[in-house]
């Protein structure tokens, strides 16, 4: 197939969202990229999200216009983002993203950095609970919702499970516990 | 301890200095590390709430950490969201703080310490974002005193952490180590001579990200540039460092020829426009920022080959940052509008370029 835009052959087939209206597009790797190319920007820091979202419509390439409307509807049990909106402003909505969208994370990551694995660094606290604390964030959420439905009891249940949680923390020992400024 | 922004705004940070390896050409050396709380939304999701009590919680971390016998450093809390506009532009031009922290709402803070070498942001796009500076190319302790406050952080939290993916943060492009490297540099010859286009290309193919650090497009002003790794996951973060402290000195010596070839090739040109650069900042009567640092970038090099014996590179390094908007206006001690800024920036560069005879003025 050649590229829609000059005569190259076209390696790339992206189906971009135009007003919420899947559009395909087959582009040769140089008019891809322009296509892809993030809007210059003075700040490295503030340009990354930007190419996140470009980075996150990317996802679409090969994706049928059906596929991409099941993804769109994928939404995070804990923090409740959809994954559409994650491809709208190019950031996650909590820590448990990575996992309820890993598959779908996965051709981005790899996009971004060539690797799916972590290597580095290991936090001394971890073995500690870090999946655990983040379904704090569901239970909070979900015992305010019932607090609004007037779920009393569900609410009540919520906040033992939380406290659970939050008393299960391990914290490995310190110098010195906090102090104040 | 409370910070002092008329203290701070009469001095000049750890980058400002001009000191450590290869001064003449790397300005400052920086790594700064992303981390979240794994009880709490990202930012993008957090309620008022949410960031109030993340706050609370790194308030307390900091203050703890300070205390630590393992922290040689004592930070300053600065609560950004109670700053007028004017002091949060001022930590912006400093690079104490980032455009995004100082511009975005509800609670948020930085915690600094005197030598301006540490900085550590609350509340921007993730829940912390720490940050060492160092003057001149000196990644290797920057990174030994960052691994350290980021341990003493973490004692009393839990981080967002896996272990498939590391350090998670709110945009993918950081998971992982959640570190950025980054280098600046001062390439004014490269940039004279137009190789400036063909350095970014070759750095985008290693995987390095190429900026200004001011202005926009591969013309920065002041010809200043900053290098850093564009990937954070998949490699540890000494390879992350070496893979950007490695193609330093290359850039370095690409400069150093550069500057050679115009001393052998064109000494009369280049002594031409360094000296006219000098003569209008020692003599003009208003002059605005982008002028300022275009003219400064050519007397830094000036000064650097030899053809300005009269002024230090810290000074010249100073003139860059003190010139800015929020700065002169701190140093004025009162808000001025765009014109009378460029009366006021021509006085502040005559009076400590050496320039005409209103060095009786006001400090």
């Amino acid at each position: 197939m050649k590229c829609q835009k000059c005569d190259k052959q076209a390696t790339f087939h992206i189906t971009d969202l135009v007003d919420g209206e899947p559009n395909e597009l087959h582009l040769c790797e140089d008019c891809a990229q322009a296509f892809l190319a993030p809007p210059s920007s003075s700040d490295a820091d503030e340009m990354m999200p930007a190419m996140a979202g470009l980075l996150a419509q990317q996802l679409a390439v090969g994706e049928t216009a059906e596929e991409l409307a099941r993804l769109d509807k994928q939404v995070c049990p804990v923090c409740g983002i959809s994954f559409r909106e994650f491809r709208k402003q190019g950031r996650l909505g909590c820590p448990y993203d990575y996992t309820c969208f890993s598959e779908e994370l996965e051709p981005l990551l790899l996009n971004i950095h060539d690797e799916t694995r972590h290597v580095g660094k290991v936090p001394k606290g971890f073995g500690a609970n870090a999946e655990q604390q983040t379904q704090l964030i569901r239970l909070r959420r979900e015992m305010k919702e019932a607090v609004a439905r007037e779920d009393y009891e569900q609410a009540s249940k919520l906040r033992d499970e939380i406290r659970e949680i939050e008393e299960s923390r391990q914290l490995p020992p310190t110098e010195q516990p906090p102090t104040d400024l | 301890m409370p910070l002092n922004f008329e203290e701070l705004a009469g001095g000049s940070g750890e980058w400002l200095k001009g000191s450590g390896p290869e001064s003449d050409i790397v300005i400052s050396s920086r790594i700064r590390l992303a981390r979240n709380l794994a009880e709490f939304p990202f930012i993008a999701r957090a309620t008022a709430a949410d960031r109030a009590e993340i706050e609370k919680i790194l308030h307390a971390r900091i203050a703890a950490s300070n205390d630590s016998k393992k922290f040689p450093g004592e930070l300053m809390y600065v609560d950004v969201s109670q700053l007028p506009e004017i002091d949060r532009a001022f930590l912006v031009e400093r690079q104490l703080i980032s455009r995004e922290l100082s511009e975005s709402e509800g609670a948020r803070a930085v915690a600094i310490d005197g030598r301006e070498q540490y900085s550590v942001m609350i509340n921007e796009e993730d829940h912390l974002r720490i940050q060492v500076m160092h003057s001149g190319l000196d990644l290797d302790s920057a990174w030994e005193q960052i691994d350290t406050l980021d341990d003493l952080i973490e004692e009393q939290v839990t981080y967002a952490y896996n272990e498939k993916l590391g350090y998670l943060t709110a945009c993918p492009t950081n998971v992982g180590t959640g570190i950025r490297v980054s280098v600046m540099l001062h390439l004014p010859a490269l940039v004279i001579t137009r190789q400036i286009d063909k350095v970014f290309r070759s750095l985008q193919k290693i995987n390095l990200a190429v900026r200004g650090l001011y202005g926009e497009g591969s013309q920065a002003m002041g010809d200043f540039y900053q290098v850093s790794n564009q990937i954070t996951l998949g490699l540890s973060e000494q390879e992350l460092i070496k893979k950007v402290a490695d193609v330093v000195p290359v850039l370095i010596d690409y400069e150093r020829q550069a500057r050679e070839f115009l001393v052998r090739e064109s000494q009369e040109t280049l002594h031409d426009r360094v000296s006219r650069a000098y003569g209008i900042l020692r003599n003009a009567q208003t002059i605005s920022s982008e002028e300022t640092l275009h003219l400064l970038s050519s007397v830094r090099m000036g000064v650097n080959l030899g053809l300005i014996g009269d002024v230090a590179i810290p000074t010249v390094n100073k003139l860059f940052v003190h010139t800015q908007p929020a700065h002169l206006q701190k140093l004025a001690g009162m808000e001025l509008d765009s014109s009378d800024r460029n009366i006021e920036r021509a006085t502040y560069l005559r009076r400590h370029l050496g320039g005409d005879s209103d060095k009786a003025e006001h400090n």
